[in-house]
């Protein structure tokens, strides 16, 4: 545990009072809007591969939000939560991380998944919580989850994965991993108690961990004004004694750049740091809300000019690692397998009745395993009125 | 086999310290675990033994250091939370009953939490309202927990290695009255399993079925329910989930009486679920209603007095037996 050093404080006659505002984030930014770099800024570790893989993962998360947006619509899943406006921070984070680091999402950052080889029956398995989705169908769509590709199952409860990210970032400096811990929240999830505990034990027990706040504007409908009188949410890491940096959340090359010098922090010096990266979430929260009730068009469409997706494009174009032609085609490569996964997975039959008593156990105790007797009995009486059940018993 | 008489308090000290010394991966973590040694002297030494990497100190933040737990078991340890007592667990419950008994599910299986919630529970001397909760109905309800509230010192000692080793959620409950209570318990190295009741006295009249501190005031009702002639059958379920209902239903099958003492309020309180279970099994060997001795449904006041009447006591347990007895 960190034992803090004594600190002189200067000592005055006269009451001074250090004002809320006496913190200013410079924020940082690397890419411009029209896809060129500002003068001076210094390039994140990427290469043409790195670069398009970014890329290639931007181009699957538009196309697929929009997709399941629309099959949500159409009562093929009961729920969605899109990522639009907000790719370059889960991406970009997860782009400047090695693949053993671990990944504690809120719910709003597929990105890693796929980056890492997370595939689009993955995806689509979990959607449709068929039988070969990795949750066996027990968590509302978008709750992903790989222990493979160190991924943490999504957690619905605000702000919870964030202290546990403590705790696992705990482990691993236990274990004298060289990985560290990403954990993901919004800045409405940063109201809740359990991220200013997480925040306070992270600098305390000096944890290799990197706090990623996307900012994004909105607590569902609440604008961040209505949820804080403070300067967002950087002042608070400096508030638990943490090293903290402001970027722009929509400058993929920035969020990677925070990000790797960030894990070079948390994994070499066990510090763990605040990136609070400002962007805007250009969908609703989720399906079940409408935007158009709690904010203006004019505003979406300021913050449309700094679409991530846009700006990587134009600088992909300019360094010639791109073209139109090439955008195009993945584009309706990407459809295409989109369209023939959801297909697929719509088809593959839901888990069987047992996968109902499996694992809120290491194993089944008895009163599981005679409530499961007990269920199966009575579908066998009444087949015609779980249509989805009646054919699916383990011992037939 | 050779025993040896120690306190509660050195039983559950004894737990942690010999599962700590055989496997690496155990940590405890709470308020004043370390520096302190606890401020009920269970953890008293463990961190000169183990040091702070293994004894943290936390910050008084139960949603914060019940979170951290949970993150850390999903990694591979097997970390021990130390509530200073459950009461303040009520300021961790997302993460314990959304999060911590739920994991292992929602994830289909890949992440699991192997991790102890431990502390005393239930009412102490004189705590008042906020401090004397009895949380063994609220989380023995949850699907994904174990739940263990122990009374003799070797049942605390054996359960507790037990549940450090168990790969579920474990909630312990103790009793801080009880903390000083000696017993026998082997000098060997034992466990216990989880999810096996245990007859702490044979007899034919009545099954009296009891729990932590309500143990011992059954056996308090002893020597006078001996004199009016009544042999009872002392049943302590020990884990309360998931639980032992074939021990019981084999007492009661041969008692044909029970009575189910707890110290926790009436409205589902642990014995509705125990009382049910006897109903659906053995109904028909029933010779007369369950009875069951609780607390009265008030929140628990300071003065002694109340205190003392709202609580179960030797006496109410003594009334219910003659009651399911037909005595006057």
């Amino acid at each position: 545990m960190k034992k803090s050093s004594p600190k002189k404080d200067p000592v005055v006659h006269l009451p001074e009072f250090v004002t809320g505002s006496a913190l200013s984030f410079p924020i940082l930014k690397i890419l411009k809007e029209d896809g060129t770099l500002y003068k001076d800024a210094v390039l994140p570790l990427i290469d043409r591969e790195k670069a398009l893989k970014i890329y290639d993962t931007f181009l699957f998360l538009r196309i697929f939000d929009e997709r399941m947006l629309a099959a949500q619509r159409q009562g093929r899943i009961s729920f969605f939560m899109t990522s639009t406006g907000e790719e370059a921070t889960h991406v970009g984070s997860a782009a400047a991380l090695q693949d053993d680091d671990m990944v504690m999402a809120q719910y709003r950052e597929p990105g890693p998944l796929y980056f890492r080889g997370f595939t689009t029956a993955n995806f689509m398995n979990q959607l449709f919580s068929n039988e070969q989705d990795l949750g066996k169908g027990r968590q509302m769509p978008v709750h992903y989850g790989s222990k493979k590709l160190n991924y943490m199952t999504i957690s619905s409860p605000l702000a919870t994965q964030i202290p546990q990210s403590v705790g696992y970032a705990y482990a691993q400096k236990i274990e004298g991993s060289q990985s560290c811990t990403l954990c993901f929240f919004g800045e409405g999830a940063a109201s809740e108690g359990d991220f200013h505990a997480a925040m306070n034990m992270a600098t305390l027990f000096e944890v290799p961990l990197i706090f990623f706040c996307r900012n994004n504007h909105y607590a569902i409908s609440t604008p961040s004004e209505q949820q804080f009188a403070a300067d967002g949410i950087a002042p608070r890491g400096v508030g638990y004694g943490m090293k903290t940096i402001r970027i722009d959340g929509n400058d993929v090359l920035a969020v990677m750049k925070a990000t790797e010098e960030a894990r070079k922090l948390a994994v070499e010096k066990n510090e763990p740091i605040l990136i609070e990266a400002m962007t805007y979430r250009l969908g609703a929260h989720s399906t079940s809300d409408d935007p158009s009730g709690y904010r203006s068009r004019k505003e979406e469409n300021r913050w449309k000019k700094s679409d991530p997706v846009l700006r990587m494009k134009k600088w992909l174009l300019a360094q010639e690692w791109w073209s139109e032609k090439e955008d195009q085609e993945a584009m309706d490569t990407k459809r295409e397998e989109v369209r023939n996964e959801m297909q697929k997975a719509e088809k593959i039959p839901v888990s069987e009745l047992s996968s109902l008593v499996t694992d809120v156990y290491d194993k089944p105790p008895w009163h599981l395993q005679e409530q499961l007797a007990e269920l199966e009995q009575h579908i066998r009486r009444y087949p015609k009125e779980y249509p989805k059940s009646s054919w699916r018993f383990k011992n037939d | 086999m050779s025993t040896k008489t120690i306190t509660i308090r050195e039983a559950l000290r004894e737990a942690i310290f010999e599962e700590m010394e055989r496997d690496p991966t155990v940590f405890l973590f709470g308020e004043e675990v370390g520096e302190y040694n606890g401020a009920y002297k269970i953890s008293e030494g463990l961190l000169d033994q183990f040091g702070p990497r293994r004894v943290i100190d936390t910050p008084i933040s139960e949603s914060g250091f019940t979170g951290l737990a949970v993150g850390a078991a999903m990694v591979g340890l097997r970390p021990i939370v130390e509530f200073m007592s459950f009461n303040f667990s009520l300021v961790a419950m997302d993460q314990i009953v959304s999060n911590a008994s739920k994991m292992h599910y929602m994830s289909g299986g890949m992440f699991n939490v192997p991790m102890v919630m431990r502390g005393c529970n239930g009412s102490a001397a004189q705590v008042s309202s906020q401090h004397s909760h009895c949380m063994e109905s609220i989380f023995s309800y949850i699907p994904g927990l174990h739940v263990i509230s122990p009374s003799s010192a070797k049942d605390h000692k054996g359960l507790l290695k037990s549940a450090i080793r168990d790969d579920n959620p474990v909630i312990f409950l103790e009793n801080e009255l009880l903390y000083s209570l000696p017993g026998e318990v082997p000098s060997d190295e034992f466990t216990i399993p989880i999810g096996v009741a245990e007859i702490k006295k044979e007899g034919t009249d009545v099954t009296v079925i009891a729990h932590s501190r309500m143990v011992e005031f059954v056996k308090v009702a002893l020597p006078a329910l001996s004199e009016m002639g009544i042999d009872i059958e002392l049943l302590d379920p020990r884990t309360l989930k998931p639980l032992d209902i074939e021990t019981i239903v084999r007492s009661v099958k041969k008692t044909n009486r029970v009575v189910i003492v707890e110290e926790g309020w009436r409205f589902c309180g642990i014995g509705s679920e125990i009382a049910d279970q006897i109903y659906s099994a053995c109904f028909d060997y029933l010779d007369s209603p369950v009875v069951r001795v609780t607390s009265t449904e008030n929140p628990m006041p300071y003065a002694k007095n109340l205190e003392v009447a709202t609580l179960p006591s030797p006496e109410k347990i003594i009334e219910a037996i003659k009651s399911v007895t037909y005595r006057n």
